[in-house]
């Protein structure tokens, strides 16, 4: 008869951490810039068709880094409870608070149940507000913690390098062309000597207030980028 | 949480996922009764559309009618249901412009999970199943028959789909179709007007020409409202999006067109041969 170790639950939670931080820290990083017309989500992805930045509702976008498989059906799940909400009740009803917390706790429980494997993930959802003042940006873990990201926030790869060169670069009030410099340099931090990241590797969206239509995701093609790389 | 079903992998229809976890929310759900009801809600009335060269506009007037009362003089019935493509409504006005609710959710639902947009027929193939879906309250007297027009993008021209109330999809490739309760009238008027040669601007003019001559015969459509300047719905798709007219815009056309009816009441003569 096999005999069952006893594994205190402060291991078994640290080795599933440790699991799960591995997973995350594989990938390129994603970072999230607010600029004075809305937010921006910058990532490296040389893939056009399995993005890492998409739309969730009217205002609300979304960045993942980690398993491409489970922050999809995330972000469908999203999109389904964004939608299912707007019909439901009303369009203005929608909001990334809701939605982060309806995240983390699928998250928190998929992370202490014993069943499944834990989420390799992490996530942004951004929201954007009438003002700068009011824009959102909520990062998600893959334990289920939420953390409120002011002016800037960065996920995956090797993150800290990237976070320290937008603590120092970044400033309030950016302009879009500004905002993707920073952020584009700041990707490029994550390796010693520093690189520069290729506009033709990267997946460039916004939320921007400008936008007439009340869907506000626009996604910027490799031309823009470049050109707001070349400012 | 996630609510239950929403993180198994299913369609990408939006409807298709109500269906299955809020039923209930399903234009039409709550009602399932014997008998016609016909005079108890309001109905909406006449559509017209034609095709230009890149494009297609729509129009609907502003009159919904519950038996022999004016409802509503300024009911909107002429929606956009994604950037390339509209649709009016005619029939039972509070089903119908749920299921125009649900039409949109599904398109934006459709090109957020599948990161495309469908094609200009798929998109008329669903509306064909939402109609469907209405039949056993159609059999009462509460039916939704939607007249569908979009930009095709493949094709570069506007295209026009009407229905019937079992979802038969048809489209109409005389370049120009009506709908509603004085959609006979609108549609004579349309024959002697439209051709294929029509701007964007002749199309309006077209549009409430026909508006104006179905409301001179069915007590269900609403003329120009002057007193009130409330004025047809215009909307124009072309490769550029949806586009609705502003009032003032459909306000100058609609007073260009009853100056001439104090002329000539029955509208513009068409030559006899």
């Amino acid at each position: 008869m096999s005999q069952q170790f006893y594994v205190s639950p402060e291991q078994l939670m640290k080795d599933r951490a440790d699991f799960a931080r591995k997973g995350i820290t594989r990938g390129r990083s994603v970072a999230v810039v607010e600029y004075a017309d809305g937010i921006l989500f910058v990532a490296e992805n040389p893939s056009r068709a399995l993005h890492k930045i998409s739309e969730i509702y009217d205002r609300i976008g979304f960045a993942a880094v980690g398993r491409y498989n489970e922050f999809e059906n995330l972000r469908i799940a999203g999109v389904r409870l964004a939608d299912m909400r707007g019909y439901a009740y009303d369009r203005r009803d929608v909001t990334a608070r809701g939605l982060a917390n309806a995240y983390a706790q699928t998250l928190g429980t998929i992370f202490s149940s014993g069943g499944e494997k834990p989420y390799e993930v992490e996530i942004f959802v951004g929201e954007l507000g009438e003002d700068a003042a009011h824009d959102q940006v909520y990062r998600l873990m893959y334990d289920g913690s939420v953390a409120d990201v002011q002016g800037f926030g960065v996920m995956g790869g090797q993150s800290e390098q990237v976070e320290a060169y937008l603590g120092e670069h970044y400033t309030t009030g950016l302009d879009l062309a500004g905002a993707i410099k920073v952020a584009v340099t700041a990707l490029g931090q994550d390796t010693d000597p520093v690189r520069t990241v290729e506009a033709a590797a990267l997946e460039v969206a916004t939320l921007s207030r400008s936008r007439p239509q009340p869907r506000k995701f626009k996604r910027l093609t490799g031309a823009d980028v470049e050109a707001a790389l070349r400012v | 949480m996630l609510p239950e079903g929403t993180r198994l992998t299913g369609s990408s229809s939006f409807a298709d996922y109500l269906a299955s976890t809020a039923p209930e929310l399903m234009p039409g759900a709550a009602s399932r009764s014997n008998g016609a009801h016909s005079d108890l809600a309001p109905h909406a009335t006449t559509i017209v559309a034609a095709t230009f060269d890149g494009g297609v506009i729509m129009a609907g007037d502003r009159r919904a009618t519950m038996g022999n009362v004016i409802a509503q003089r300024d009911i909107e019935k002429v929606f956009p249901a994604d950037e390339y493509s509209c649709i009016g409504i005619a029939g039972s006005a509070g089903l119908a412009i749920e299921m125009v609710r649900l039409f949109q959710v599904e398109l934006e639902h459709y090109e957020k999970i599948e990161g495309t947009v469908l094609s200009a027929d798929g998109k008329a193939n669903r509306l064909a199943a939402l109609i469907r879906g209405n039949l056993g309250l159609a059999m009462q007297g509460l039916a939704v028959v939607p007249l569908f027009a979009g930009f095709d993008l493949e094709t570069q021209q506007g295209r026009i789909f009407s229905y019937d109330v079992t979802g038969g999809r048809y489209e109409e490739h005389s370049g120009f179709h009506t709908v509603g309760s004085g959609s006979v009238f609108a549609r004579g008027s349309l024959k002697k007007l439209y051709s294929r040669s029509l701007t964007e601007g002749d199309c309006v003019t077209a549009a409430v020409q026909a508006l104006y001559d179905a409301a001179d015969d069915d007590s269900a459509t609403g003329g120009p409202d002057l007193t009130r300047r409330i004025f047809p719905v215009v909307s124009v798709v072309t490769s550029d999006g949806y586009r609705r007219l502003a009032d003032e815009e459909v306000g100058a056309i609609a007073d260009d067109v009853i100056g001439g009816r104090l002329v000539r009441p029955d509208g513009p003569a068409a030559p006899l041969n």
